[in-house]
């Protein structure tokens, strides 16, 4: 099973933890029209390849962070805190 | 204990019915051009005029994507994004045994589904990878849930051993319905997000596609599938859409 690297656990195994979705997704001013607010909720880079993705420790320490992983090689490269 | 019984139910052999497809469109006239790369799309003021592939430039007035499991990829080639995450969706087959289950047995508490080919083997699979992935091979948690799941719906099935396992890409939309209609390129149609109920489904989304691409506009069985209901906020309740298996 892959081990993935919690900033505040260390490696432990991937079931311990939940995906959450893209990292950097930027949440849109109260005024913001329709079509920022779809862009935000639904729409993803979806990338294949490199990624940056937001994940939580649920069966761990419970705290999220920002995950970088390879879509395509499952290859992981880091982890940190939230900014 | 509960369960429900679906008498009119059967299996239908996926691959033969693509086979059975492209053979009819072939002899209708439809070109398919295998192992051919789509590398780029030439759009000039948000129209396209052509597509660049590995085997050369591609023209006409309206395209069609439908590229499942690489929506995304494409879309981005084109210069926009969609409103789908790709996860792998496996499947796995044990070693063959005489016939011993005659229904396809699915159950959602657990998780998996299981039914037994003409050759003997049982097919099995269940839900989505837990993390987005382009690999086409599956992470061993959900290999190991499906497995787990199957032995305790049908212990003696326990001594099996498993013969192949795979995976395939899945794009999958936020209402777990497809999207069908224009993109934000003009000329270039959307036909994507089937999740994991693609294979139902595509002989009906196919009349819609074909209606879209002959007439440029979408019949009124396509229109509530369409991009914009994104941004309108009319978003699918499509019934038990990419559970029922």
């Amino acid at each position: 099973m892959q081990q993935f690297p919690c900033p505040w656990c260390g490696q432990r195994a991937e079931v311990e933890f939940r995906y959450a979705g893209d990292a950097g997704v930027k949440r849109p001013g109260r005024d913001a029209d329709d079509r920022a607010w779809a862009q935000y909720l639904h729409f993803r880079r979806n990338a294949k390849g490199p990624a940056q993705e937001v994940w939580i420790h649920t069966a761990g320490c419970g705290r999220w962070f920002v995950l970088s992983r390879d879509t395509f090689t499952h290859v992981v490269t880091g982890s940190e805190p939230m900014a | 204990m509960g369960g429900l019984i679906q008498h009119r139910a059967g299996v239908a052999r996926h691959d033969a019915v693509a086979w059975g497809y492209a053979r009819a469109a072939d002899s209708l006239g439809v070109h398919i051009i295998q192992d051919c790369e789509v590398t780029g799309f030439d759009v000039k003021s948000g129209r396209i005029d052509a597509v660049e592939t590995s085997r050369g430039r591609i023209e006409a007035d309206r395209f069609g994507m439908a590229v499942a499991g690489h929506s995304s990829v494409l879309a981005a080639m084109a210069g926009f994004a969609l409103p789908l995450q790709s996860y792998t969706l496996q499947a796995m087959v044990s070693e063959p045994v005489k016939p011993c289950l005659d229904v396809v047995v699915a159950s959602s508490s657990h998780g998996a589904y299981v039914s037994q080919s003409d050759k003997g083997e049982l097919v099995m699979g269940g839900g989505l990878d837990r993390c987005p992935s382009y690999a086409q091979r599956g992470n061993f948690p959900m290999t190991q849930s499906v497995v787990a799941s199957l032995v305790e719906m049908f212990p003696s099935f326990a001594t099996l051993k498993l013969m192949r396992q795979w995976g395939g890409i899945v794009d999958t939309s936020p209402d777990n319905s497809p999207i069908l209609g224009p993109s934000p390129v003009e000329g270039l149609y959307l036909n994507c997000g089937w999740g994991t109920g693609g294979f139902k489904a595509i002989p009906a989304g196919g009349t819609l596609f074909a209606h879209i691409l002959a007439t440029g506009i979408h019949h009124p069985v396509s229109a509530p599938f369409d991009l914009k209901r994104f941004e309108a906020g009319t978003l699918i309740d499509e019934a038990h859409a990419g559970v029922a298996h």
